[in-house]
């Protein structure tokens, strides 16, 4: 059986494969579903397959860069990408990152990072799995009432118009997403975003997505794709810093991005056969999977969090996978009525 | 088989001690460690020459790291892209539907 293990040239040992290549997919399907990195994911899973934690998670930074390019690139041709939107974003995530990293360092200072960054963490998870569940549930209360705004369907939250109210110049245009605010609404909310996921040490996704949605206005499969271009640069910018740091594996990178590829692939398109309230809801229930693995870990229940984490990676990349081969087979057989309609005339 | 069970027995017993720090958001304390990459076990010449680089000039192997994985990333959605347009699928326009 030793061709099922692969020697990592820098870390000097051998990793069982099949393993990265399944996480990278499931990774991947979730990923491309959610529009975030999903490092939150891959790191328990790295650690059961005894990779170097000191490798862990650059390893982990570099194959999301990978994973997110993929993803943007299928979530393009849908015209899922506002690149004018996730320019102006960038701007403001970078340097809130920055300024969340100094945060942490001055904490690191005075002692008390651990527990305030897990702490903080925590509320933040709750906050938006409350918003999300909250938003559903005034969604399914105004679609019962018949009340219906819009060309996208019934919404529950909607913040962003009030937030798209404040005028302040330059006011932008973003064609893909729909609307026209002032550019200093996406850069605050990135900013914003930035601080925490630098603050917490996260890619950001999992904060950016929901902001993009319930505080910037975009449609939810416009803020997954738009989302995953910001995961893909930052996440280039994370491989290099950390490759400076020599904590990457490239050869589990690459085999790790392997399955990611093919997985993108069916998270992307599954968010084709999904209405907007069906990512936005699994998304809580991940989210919400991630706040009680931390909770659990807090209280030192560690083997507990993992199995939390792996079991709603399970779950969740199930039901993605099940939208997208359900969706595809009834678009397949509709394709071809249609195709056998035509040729009988 | 038998290596197999005894790294997953391994790895099993390993976890409730090395997940913590791991898994925390924050990241670990992995940053004070210095790695050397062992290559006179390496026997492949590409790997050989990466991990050479990566104990001689940190530098260089950053920039190949994140020119590789762009450049993986870009061929494997092209070939992605390639595999998907046979399925039948139309994969370049979506109705949006919030509810």
């Amino acid at each position: 059986m030793d061709w099922l293990y692969l020697h990592m040239p820098i870390a000097g040992m051998d990793i069982f494969w099949p393993g990265l290549v399944l996480i990278g997919f499931a990774v991947g399907v979730i990923g491309g579903f959610f529009g975030m990195g999903g490092a939150w994911m891959v790191t328990p899973g790295l650690n059961i397959l005894g990779f170097p934690m000191a490798f862990a998670i650059g390893t982990d930074i570099a194959h999301i860069a990978g994973k997110s390019m993929v993803s943007t690139m299928r979530h393009s041709k849908f015209g899922n990408v506002d690149y004018k939107l996730g320019i102006v974003m960038l701007v403001g995530t970078m340097v809130g990152i920055e300024c969340g990293a100094q945060i942490v360092m001055f904490l690191e200072r005075i002692g008390r990072v651990g527990s305030v960054v897990r702490w903080v963490y925590v509320v933040f998870l709750a906050l938006i799995a409350f918003m999300v569940f909250y938003d559903y549930f005034k969604a399914v209360q105004k679609k019962r009432a018949g009340i219906v705004e819009g060309e996208k369907g019934t919404e529950g939250i909607t913040w962003y118009k009030t937030l798209h109210k404040i005028r302040i110049p330059p006011m932008m245009h973003f064609k893909a997403a729909g609307f026209t605010c002032s550019a200093w609404l996406p850069i605050m909310v990135s900013f914003a975003t930035g601080v925490l996921a630098g603050f917490l040490g996260i890619g950001g996704g999992l904060l950016r997505m929901p902001a993009l949605v319930y505080l910037v206005g975009c449609p939810t499969h416009i803020a997954v794709g738009t989302d995953l271009f910001e995961v893909m640069v930052s996440g280039l910018y994370g491989a290099f810093t950390y490759s400076l740091k020599g904590r990457i594996e490239l050869v589990a990178v690459f085999v790790m991005l392997t399955g990611a590829a093919i997985g993108a692939q069916i998270g992307t398109v599954a968010t084709k056969y999904s209405k907007g309230y069906g990512i936005r809801v699994a998304f809580g229930c991940a989210v919400v999977a991630c706040m009680v693995s931390i909770i659990l870990k807090q209280y030192k229940y560690n083997a507990a969090a993992a199995v939390i984490i792996l079991g709603a990676i399970g779950i969740i990349c199930a039901y993605i996978m099940a939208v997208m081969f359900k969706g595809a087979a009834q678009e397949l057989r509709e394709k071809k009525a249609r195709e056998q309609a035509q040729a009988s005339f | 088989m038998k290596r197999w069970m005894r790294r997953v027995l391994g790895a099993a017993g390993l976890l409730p001690v090395a997940a913590p720090s791991l898994v925390w958001a924050a990241g670990g304390k992995a940053s004070q460690l210095v790695v050397v990459a062992d290559t006179r076990v390496i026997q492949n010449a590409a790997l050989k020459y990466f991990a050479d680089l990566y104990n001689t000039n940190i530098w260089l192997f950053a920039v190949w790291a994140v020119v590789l994985t762009a450049v993986y990333g870009c061929f494997l959605g092209l070939l992605m892209d390639f595999i998907m347009a046979r399925t039948g699928l139309d994969l370049k326009s979506r109705k949006i539907v919030e509810h």
